[in-house]
């Protein structure tokens, strides 16, 4: 029995999903941020896997930028909860909600 | 013997990938995030993209994990002002939503159309390496920006007084 290119994006859906649960039913912002990485890496076993099966470096290319990209966001988000935990003292995202009107 | 460790790391990847959405304490969701890390870097090696994998390693369960780490011990909320997590009909909704987008992506990489074969040369280093620094460079340059715009922003952001 061999994988096929399918079984490695079903199992990329899989993570995505289960990123997408985490963001949008979880209060504690780290653990949002965490669901986040969690999607991130979802999509770089696309990308690899697409990138190995049709024997193109690209799809490397691109998970090592989806890499670099989820360090930034991680360094700024987290530096975004220490700011608002400075003002708030909490990190529930019910109560963060100063940007909102 | 590819099967046998695509479905072990695939299941312990998704394991723990659902005790990071699920474990109350942030702490205990991070190093679950770290093996979801090790487990996703291991199918790359399956995939023979053996430097993407030490780069996995490295920046996320080295770097950006441990950033989780350090900010979760800086704050240190105690256990009883932790947010309380309720099930409510948004939330299960939402549930229902993403278990939706992922039979939608299921039924999508069900007829998804790749050679089943083994094709030599995808994500090796020096594949990986051949495009960065050719067909990719504009974009690899960019990266740098990007990655300074993110130290700039933090180190402002973090700051007592901006």
């Amino acid at each position: 029995m061999t994988i096929g290119p399918s079984a490695y994006l079903l199992l990329s859906a899989i993570l995505f999903g289960v990123g997408v649960v985490g963001v949008v039913t979880r209060r504690n912002v780290l653990i949002i941020l965490m669901s986040v990485e969690v999607m991130l890496n979802g999509v770089n076993v696309a990308f690899v896997a697409a990138g190995s099966y049709l024997g193109d470096a690209a799809g490397g290319v691109f998970a090592f930028m989806v890499i670099t990209v989820a360090a930034a966001e991680a360094a700024v988000g987290l530096a975004l909860l220490i700011a608002l935990f400075r003002l708030k003292e909490t990190v529930d995202i019910t109560e963060l909600s100063i940007l909102k009107w | 013997m590819e099967a046998f460790l695509f479905i072990l790391f695939g299941a312990i990847a998704v394991g723990a990938s659902i005790m990071v959405v699920t474990r109350k304490h942030p702490l205990a969701s991070a190093l679950h995030l770290i093996l979801a890390m090790a487990a996703v870097a291991a199918l790359f090696v399956l995939r023979d993209a053996h430097f993407l994998a030490a780069v996995q390693m490295i920046v996320y369960a080295g770097a950006v994990v441990v950033l989780f780490v350090f900010v979760i011990m800086l704050i240190n909320v105690p256990e009883d002002r932790l947010p309380v997590e309720r099930i409510t009909l948004f939330r299960f909704a939402a549930v229902i939503a993403a278990g939706f987008l992922v039979v939608e992506g299921a039924l999508v990489a069900g007829r998804f159309g790749m050679p089943g074969g083994h094709v030599a040369g995808g994500g090796t280093l020096e594949a990986v390496g051949r495009a960065l620094f050719t067909d990719y460079l504009l974009a690899f340059e960019i990266t740098s920006v990007l990655l300074l715009a993110a130290v700039i922003g933090a180190i402002t952001l973090a700051k007592k007084k901006i």
